[in-house]
Formats: structure tokens, sequence, C-alpha cells
């Protein structure tokens, strides 16, 4: 698909960095503010989808078929059942635990185990959004009768 | 605080997620793995089965204690009747992938097959375990999803169909169950199951509770088929292909619908009157009309789909003659003996109603088509097949000494000793045109001259698929077993204690 | 008590749209405004008379808070209506692919 007027291409290139960055702070925030993995994956989404939107697929040069955003959801879905199998190897054995030293309330390194599962369940969901816009908007050629 | 219970839900989870990542890497990943697991899971759940009797194993994740005896953590539960189902679900389970193995071939991309049935294993283990109602929503949304992805996997104009209908009617079915769950936590301020029983216990609103009764009832009805809500099985069912409609009809609507019904109705509302007549009559209307459509089908998938609906009709029958008995609170034996009855016929027809969606499959794999007038005189040419179906069809039928002669029996029994005589005669009139229906299968299919059209070879089908179907016609031998008195108390009766003990569950959970 | 009647309402509206609507995407729709009633029902049960939203804030105390459960379970059933939604997409998508209209009265292969 092609991209889309001058205007709209500078635009996006000085905002999409900005939405990404925010995202960041609502994903490792999630312990203090509302918001945590699944606002702050969509938002990280959002500017990707954005970036997209505006240049057109043939200038990005995508490739044919979803297999890059596909592994980064995985591999994150992996590492958010390890974490929480840890709790079952490591310390008093129980599934799910939050074993590592919570600090004081407030502070940003605080809260245990918390802010890393936030952390790998933002990557997740960041990247199954991306896959079904890939998979439904820009790939719909691929099907034949 | 029994470690193996969070393992029922992470291992599946696990293995559907490596399968995507390592599958495109090394050749058959998928199917080594997907069977691995499954037979880890088997043995998991056999373990649990021989080894809980009569105590609740409790698990609290995160390992958040009660404060003031009042749970504040999410609980897991496993119990007796809790070790059946997951016996079922993990043994049928595992014989479907290893069924699939030579089956999937025809299909591209095996990877998201194998990775969207290990999740919706994942699921059903979920809805089983838990003591949570909110919980036991989530894991039944993971096993829906995936169903209704695996029910349009070969993309053909009747799959996307039949997917469609399933999926706007389950997700209606879903929603209600949503609303009723905020219903509940708005009068009680807990999700969890034994707590809801205990502020309930204590008086309150009854029209209230009928509310959300109805509703929960409505929804996993649904789910469950049962008669006015049936329209979605039997285009799913049929269109599916044949693994996923042995796991859909033998497993996911026993998982996620009766055994939500039964847990919710005997161990969370207190039993009343108006619901266990309602639940009676649901229940019988679904027997006998079920079968009364399924005569007339020409398709064999179709066929087996709706005779699921009239032999869940048996089930939800004997078990709300239970709770009739229950309510009333006269001759607590016979109401034991019917709810005996309705768990053994549980089991039963998962094993052959299984059996007979594998050999459906067996059936089109060879001759590639599923009309009845269309196929003949295969028993010469598939023995294994034929004997298989010949078993399956004599099980379902209630002739001895197979297993569906005695949980009938039980039922039938139960139904005269409690004076309900309409009830038991018709459970006999549906039985006997149940055989009629199923010696009409097997004429046409297996015993018929063989048309004269020119027609393919048709050979026996690989070993796996072989090997999946005769152990389960040896397992449909072997239920016949759990009638007697020593294997019974280790399997049957912790079962029915549990359910029909009106406050042993909540008890037993809020002291700990 | 009046918002709760609303609420069931909204939930009664969407469930006529998928009874009548001839249109597929329409279908998808009321479904999605049905699971968006449930939604609002249960952010409504946890409200409390004077709470303030439910931080915890060291400076300053505060008495009493909203209840933060049904919030947490809106956020996980709101993922839940995503996925739920984003297969329907999907399949709507391959049916008019194979079928080439959008009309309910035409997709009757499955009989009987």
């Amino acid at each position: 698909m092609k991209g889309m007027t001058t205007i709209v291409k500078q635009t996006t290139k000085l905002i999409a960095g900005m939405i990404f960055m925010y995202g960041i702070y609502v994903i490792v925030h999630g312990h203090l503010t509302p918001g945590g993995g699944f606002a702050g994956g969509v938002i990280m989404a959002g500017s990707f989808i954005l970036l997209i939107l505006a240049y057109g697929s043939d200038f990005l040069k995508l490739l044919k078929e979803e297999s890059g955003t596909t592994m980064y959801e995985n591999l994150a879905m992996i590492v958010v059942l390890f974490l929480a199998v840890s709790g079952l190897l490591l310390g008093t054995h129980v599934f799910f635990l939050n074993w590592i030293p919570k600090g004081t309330v407030g502070h940003l390194v605080s809260a245990g185990i918390l802010p890393l599962y936030n952390i790998f369940v933002g990557i997740e969901v960041a990247a199954s959004i991306v896959t079904i816009f890939l998979a439904l908007i820009i790939f719909k050629e691929e099907v034949s009768k | 605080m029994n470690p193996l219970i969070p393992l029922l839900v992470v291992i599946p989870l696990a293995g559907a997620f490596l399968i995507m990542i390592l599958g495109r890497f090394i050749r058959n990943f998928n199917k080594i793995l997907a069977s691995v697991v499954l037979l880890l899971l088997a043995i998991i759940s056999f373990y649990f089965l021989f080894n809980t009797g009569d105590k609740i194993s409790v698990y609290k994740v995160g390992g958040w204690e009660a404060v003031n005896s009042i749970p504040i953590g999410i609980y897991m539960v496993v119990d007796g009747f809790t070790a059946i189902i997951l016996c079922i679900i993990n043994l049928i389970g595992f014989l479907s992938v290893f069924y699939s193995i030579s089956y999937i071939a025809k299909y591209t991309s095996e990877d998201f097959f194998y990775a969207l049935f290990c999740l919706m294993i994942a699921g059903m283990n979920g809805v089983v375990a838990s003591g949570d109602i909110f919980n036991i929503f989530v894991f039944l949304e993971i096993s829906s999803i995936s169903s209704y992805a695996l029910v349009a996997f070969g993309v053909e104009k009747q799959q996307l169909e039949a997917s469609f209908k399933y999926q706007v009617l389950g997700g209606l079915a879903s929603f209600l169950i949503l609303f009723a769950i905020g219903f509940l936590y708005w009068r009680t301020k807990t999700l969890n199951i034994a707590d809801i029983r205990t502020a309930l216990g204590s008086g309150g609103d009854r029209k209230f509770y009928i509310m959300a009764e109805i509703m929960l009832l409505t929804g996993f009805g649904l789910k469950a088929a049962i008669m006015p809500f049936h329209a979605w099985l039997p285009d799913a069912h049929s269109s599916a292909p044949s693994p996923i409609s042995a796991m859909l009809s033998g497993v996911l609507i026993k998982a996620v619908g009766i055994y939500v019904i039964i847990r919710l109705f005997f161990n969370m509302f207190v039993i009343n009157e108006e619901m266990a007549v309602l639940i009676t009559a649901l229940g019988t209307i679904s027997m006998v009309i079920g079968v009364f459509l399924a005569i007339g089908q020409w398709d064999i998938k179709r066929l087996l789909a709706y005779h699921s609906i009239s032999q869940m009709g048996y089930v939800v029958m004997s078990v709300g003659i239970g709770m009739i008995l229950m309510s009333r609170g006269i001759r607590h034996e016979v109401a034991t003996l019917a709810v005996t009855g309705g768990i053994f016929h549980l089991i039963n027809h998962a094993a052959f109603k299984g059996l007979l969606f594998l050999n459906a499959g067996a059936i089109e794999y060879s001759t590639g088509t599923r009309d009845l007038k269309e196929m003949g005189g295969l028993a010469k040419s598939m023995p294994v097949t034929s004997a298989t179906s010949f078993v399956a069809s004599l099980s379902i039928s209630g002739i001895p000494p197979f297993n569906g002669f005695f949980s009938k029996l039980i039922i039938i029994i139960a139904a005269v000793m409690a004076h309900f005589y309409l009830l038991a005669a018709l459970a006999g009139i549906v039985s006997i045109i149940t055989l009629a229906s199923f010696l009409k299968f097997q004429r046409y299919a297996f015993y018929n001259k063989e048309p004269d059209k020119e027609k393919k070879e048709i050979r026996e089908v690989p070993f796996p698929m072989l090997f999946s179907m005769i152990v389960l016609s040896i397992i449909c031998l072997l239920l016949s077993l759990l009638v007697f008195p020593g294997i019974r108390e280790t399997i049957l009766t912790p079962a029915t204690d549990i359910l029909t003990d009106p406050s042993k569950y909540s008890t037993y959970i809020i002291g700990l | 008590m009046i918002v709760y009647w609303l609420c069931f309402i909204l939930f009664l509206v969407g469930l006529y749209g998928v009874i009548t609507r001839r249109n597929l995407i329409k279908i998808a729709i009321s479904l999605s405004i049905m699971e968006f009633s449930t939604f609002l029902f249960f952010a409504l049960v946890g409200y409390s008379e004077g709470g303030v939203a439910p931080i915890v804030d060291p400076a300053d105390p505060v008495k009493l808070y909203v209840d933060p459960l049904p919030q947490a379970l809106v956020l996980t059933a709101i993922v839940i209506g995503l996925a739920t939604t984003a297969l329907l997409m999907a399949v709507i998508i391959r049916i008019y692919r194979k079928y080439g209209s959008l009309d309910i009265r035409e997709i009757k292969n499955l009989r009987g």
C-alpha cells in the first residue's frame, strides 16, 4: 500500500518517538500509577501502527509474513511463565510468589517482581496487536480462491 | 499444598508457546512435543485420581493466607469429582493428539494446530481445577477462543460458517456469565466459591439470587448444548476436523458445561425446588427431542452430534432427579444413586463418543465422503475400524457387557425408586430408538453391498489412528468394571459424597 | 439504583442488535456493545459514597477508597473481549472472500 501525503509524514516523524516513550513510561510506572502492562503495551503498538500507516508498506519493505512479531510475542510469554514458575523453584516453593525484596512505598524500584511482569506483558501485548494489524490489513492479498 | 496442581496449567501453556518458537527450526518438533506434554499430563491426572480419595487438596496461589478466616487469594481446589474429569480431559486429549499425527498431515501450517490444541487443554484444566468463579471465567474464555479457531481450521465454506455461528452464540453465553458474576459480587463482596456459599447460607433475598441462577444456567447451558440452546452444536461438530470433533463433543461440553453447572448448583447455591424441576425438565426435553432429530440424518457426523445432545440430556436429567430429592430432604440414598448414575454416564459418554468420532474420521480419511448413502461394504476393506465401531455402537445403545448398559441401568433404577415412572419410561424408549439409529449407521456404512461406481482403492488407515481407536475400545470394556463395589469406592463414591453433602466443601475450605 | 437499570437496558440493546441485524459487521458491533455494558456494570459495583481513587500516596492519608478489585477484573475482561473481537473479524474477512457477500441471509450452506 502507498503512504500518505508529505504533511502526515513529517508530523509522524516527530510524534512517533514520543508516543513510544510514553508507552514505556506507562509500563514501567505500573505499580505507582494506573496503567501497567496491558495499557502501556497498546500505546507502544499504536506508535508502530502509526508509522506503518503513514509511510506505506512498500517504502518500509515489510516481509511477506509476520514472523518477526510472532517470535517476540512467544518469547515474552515464555519469560512470563518462567518468572511465575521461579517462585516454585527458589524460595518457599509457592507458585507466583513475590520473592524479590520489596522496597519502600512510592519509589520506582520497589514492589518485588511486579515491574518485571509489567515489562514482559507489555512487550507481549504490543507484539500481538501489531501481528493482528499486519495479518488483517497489510497481508490480505495472500489467500487465493 | 501440593506443587503439582499449578503444573496442570503451566505445562500445556509452556508447550504451546515452545511449539510456536521451535517448530520452524526443527522438523516434526510439534508432534513430538504435543504428545510428550499430554502424556505427562495424563500421568499427573492419574496420580490425582488414585491419591485423592476423600480429602480435598487446596492450593493458594501466591501464598496469600486467609485473614480472619476470609479467603483473600485465588484458590485452586482438587477433590474427587475434579480428579475424574481431569483424567477424562487428559487421557482423551492424548489419544486425540496421537490420532492427529497422521490425520492433520493433509492440512498446512500444523504448528498452529498443535499450539491451539495445547492451549485448549490448558484452559479446560484451569476450569476444572479452580475454586474461584472469576478464574473459571478466564480459563473458560481461553479454551473457548481456541476451539473457535480450531473449528475453522481448514478454511472451507462450511467450516467458516459453522465457526461464525459458534462464535456468536458462545460470545453471548460468555457475556451472560460475566454479568451474573457481577451480580453475585455485588451482594456477597467475594469471588471464592466456598465463601459465597457461606454468605448465601445466612439468608437474604430469594428473588435476587434466582436472577443470578437463571443467568448462570442459561450461559453454561449454551456452552453445554442443552435443548433450547443447542443450535450451534450440529454445525460446529460436523464441520470440524475429526480429532477436534472428538475433543469438542467428548470433552469440552462436559468440562466447561456440565461440570460447572453441577459444581455451582450443588456446592455454591442453596438447593431449592424450582431450579431442580427446571433442570430436570430441560434434561428430559434434550434427551427426547435430540434422538428424534438424529434418526433422519444421512451425514455421519451430524448424526453423532445430535446423539451427543440426547446423551447429555440423560446426564442432566439424572442429576436433576438427585437435586429434587435433596431439596425435599427425603430419601438421601436414592439421591446419591441418581447422582452416581449421572457421573458414571458422563465418563462413559466421553469414551464411546470420542471413539465414534475417531471412527467417522477414519472413514472420511479412506473414502473421502461423509454421506451414508454413498458408502457400503467397508467391513471387508477396513476390519479394525469396523470392529471398534461395532463396540462403540453397542456401548452407546446400552447392550451388556459394555459400559453404557450399566450407567443407563443405574439411571433408570434411580428414577423408578424415586417414583418418577414417566422419566424412567422415556429413558427406556430413547435407548431403544438410539439402538435403531446406530443399527442403521452400522448397516449402511459397513455391511451393505458395495456401490457399483468406480471407486478408489480403500485401505486401512495408518498406525497412529489405529492405536487410538483400539485403546479407546479397550477402555470402553474396562469402564464397565467401575460398577463393582471395590473399584467404585475409590473412584466414584468420593465424587458423589462431595456433591450430595450440602456443606462439606465450604466448611473444609473456610477452615484452612 | 437507576444506573444499574441503564446498564441492563444497554445489554438488551446489544442483544436486539445481534438478533435482528442482517449485516455481519453489525452483528459483531452489537456483540461488542453487549460486552461493554457488562464492563460498565462491574465498574459501578465497586463504588462507595465519598470514596477516592485507590492510589496510595504516602504524603496525605485518606480514609475511604473505592473498591479496586472490580477495576482489575474489568482490565482482564477488556483484553479477553479484544481477543474475541479480533478472531470474529478474521473469520468475517474470510467469509466475505469465499461467499462474496456480507448478508447473513446468503450464508446458508449447512441445513438440517
